[in-house]
């Protein structure tokens, strides 16, 4: 992949981190462009919020480089950090600060321009839901009107890259809803990297998904790619009549049979094929007795089980 | 971008009640020795004009006052200073700052200008006090002028070892006594090491010892007299501290 693409915002490649003896992301490599939100999905301890860090200048790799929109964020680390807005896992926020002093605050540390300063502090409060607590000191705030106040503080300064580290954590469903709202938005002219154990989440706003385990890429895809993967993936078949589990295996494009009793049978498909209308045929010219074919409810949870859990049993 | 934190800072320091509380006990205790000495001169002022060139008010009341402040500073500023980077480090703020298009370098300075300008506020109280006697009497605001000077660069050093202090530990309270221990090592060992070491001939180790004695700094220009190895000294510790609290928070970034 070129990394002079223009709309190529975040590019990243080998990136590689160790604390100590400990391995915590090893060789990742990441590309958002402009108008795409890409998440991040990982049990924890996978090296999502690490990989963050690292793509936000606050910790060095160990091995790697990191470009945003074109500018290398280890040799020109203060022009690249302007072109960020970071909500960390904590909001980085001063209790004893109002939210317009404190957003006025992070505007000033980034730079914005004085005249541009007081709309740009409103236009974040707006858009975060903020505009009634101006006044209101942080400490005094919810968990949820502490999130959205990290939420503005990030992109207070219009970046082209925004990423976010859970950033739904502690709100209620409606203010979820409205945060999901506002990343979509936010995604359509910039870029936006979100990580999150929320699978629907991923589902409800993401263009593209990377799923981490141990500080490794297992999945990166888009959401139809996802969606793909885990509607192929495996199927229920029940028979009246079952033959041999040998018979089933022996059928072109699928790889495991498990049966799960009663005449049923859990067929996992081989990557790229789907053998279903090949199981119907043989079902039919032997007499099985097929009544029941159901794509397995295998959720997004399911794959991300499979994936983050499959890797360790294989 | 260094005068964005510093104001954030002093708003942090003026917005905790630690700061007011510093800022009424230090006054208290000067305020009573300042009386206390301005008292006693009243008392001897008579047998003084009898001397051929009797010292006045600005040696006898002010200077001591002056030395005072010295001493409670050596407490106060370890505690000003402990919250600045311990507190943002334990209440996971700093990543703001680290985040921000700002250099470590920019964040240190920042932060050390607010404490400072803090400071500068305890030290012009202190000048305060013998200015008032200026419709009374005659001050020498000369030695005045030194005793500010000697005293600010005092805080300087201190302020630049509280504030290193600060950058090693996510413990307020244990960077206070850090700080604390720092400043007090160099006042007792900083000035008996250069004086052993000059005793055995050693002059440069000897020259080089004095800058880690900030009160042997301190009192050349406490006695109203311009040493400028002295001022060179009181700079180079608290550059030196600065830079060394500048590695750590950039060592924080590489280590984790």
């Amino acid at each position: 992949m070129n990394s002079t693409d223009p709309a190529l915002t975040i590019c990243a490649r080998g990136l590689s981190r160790s604390f100590g003896t400990h391995v915590a992301v090893t060789a990742l490599d990441l590309d958002v462009r402009r108008g795409e939100v890409l998440g991040l999905l990982g049990p924890n301890g996978a090296g999502k919020t690490t990989t963050m860090q690292m793509l936000t200048g606050n910790l060095a790799p160990s091995a790697g480089e990191i470009r945003i929109c074109g500018i290398d964020l280890l040799d020109a680390p203060t022009r690249a950090k302007a072109r960020i807005g970071y909500l960390p896992e904590t909001p980085p926020l001063y209790r004893e600060l109002n939210v317009r002093e404190y957003l006025n605050l992070a505007a000033r540390l980034h730079r914005v321009p004085r005249a541009d300063r007081a709309p740009a502090v409103a236009n974040a409060m707006a858009r975060c839901g903020l505009t009634d607590a101006g006044q209101k000191l942080i400490g005094t705030l919810s968990k949820g009107y502490q999130q959205r106040v990290g939420i503005a503080q990030a992109i207070v300064h219009e970046p082209d890259v925004i990423i976010l580290d859970e950033p739904t954590v502690g709100l209620d469903p409606n203010q979820i809803l409205d945060i999901r709202t506002l990343i979509r938005e936010l995604g359509d002219k910039r870029s936006v990297i979100l990580s999150t154990h929320i699978l629907p989440e991923v589902e409800a706003v993401c263009d593209r998904v990377q799923i981490m385990h141990h500080g490794e890429v297992v999945f990166s895809d888009t959401i139809a790619g996802l969606r793909d993967f885990q509607r192929g993936r495996t199927v229920t078949i029940s028979l009246h009549r079952p033959p041999g589990i040998d018979m089933l295996r022996a059928i072109d494009g699928v790889a495991a049979v498990a049966a799960i009793g009663e005449g049923r049978f859990r067929i996992q498909f081989a990557p790229g094929s789907d053998p279903s209308e090949a199981l119907v045929r043989a079902a039919g010219t032997n007499d099985w007795g097929l009544y029941q074919l159901t794509p397995a409810q295998s959720s997004l949870e399911d794959v991300f089980v499979h994936l983050t859990r499959g890797e360790v049993t294989s | 971008m260094i005068l964005t934190i510093a104001g954030k800072e002093l708003r942090a320091l003026f917005a905790s009640p630690l700061a007011w509380l510093v800022l009424t006990v230090v006054q208290v205790i000067l305020g009573y020795g300042f009386l206390k000495r301005l008292d006693d001169f009243l008392q001897i002022q008579s047998q003084l004009a009898q001397l051929a060139s009797p010292p006045g008010v600005t040696e006898l009341v002010a200077a001591p006052t002056f030395a005072t402040a010295a001493a409670v500073l050596l407490f106060a500023v370890p505690l000003l200073a402990m919250r600045m980077i311990a507190e943002e480090r334990r209440n996971q703020t700093l990543t703001l700052l680290l985040s921000a298009p700002v250099s470590m370098t920019e964040i240190i300075l920042g932060k050390f200008v607010g404490l400072m300008a803090f400071l500068l506020l305890i030290v012009v109280l202190v000048l305060a006090m013998p200015l008032l006697l200026v419709t009374s009497t005659r001050l020498d605001f000369g030695l005045l002028a030194g005793l500010t000077l000697a005293l600010l660069l005092l805080a300087a050093g201190f302020a630049a070892v509280s504030l290193y202090a600060s950058s090693l530990t996510a413990q307020p309270m244990a960077a206070a006594l850090i700080g604390f221990g720092l400043i007090l090592a160099m006042v007792f060992m900083g000035e008996t090491a250069g004086d052993s070491l000059r005793a055995r001939g050693w002059q440069v180790p000897a020259a080089f010892a004095q800058v880690f004695s900030p009160l042997k700094n301190f009192e050349p220009l406490g006695r109203g007299m311009i040493d400028s190895y002295a001022i060179a000294c009181s700079l180079l510790l608290a550059a030196g501290f600065l830079l060394l609290a500048i590695r750590r928070l950039d060592g924080r970034r590489l280590r984790g």
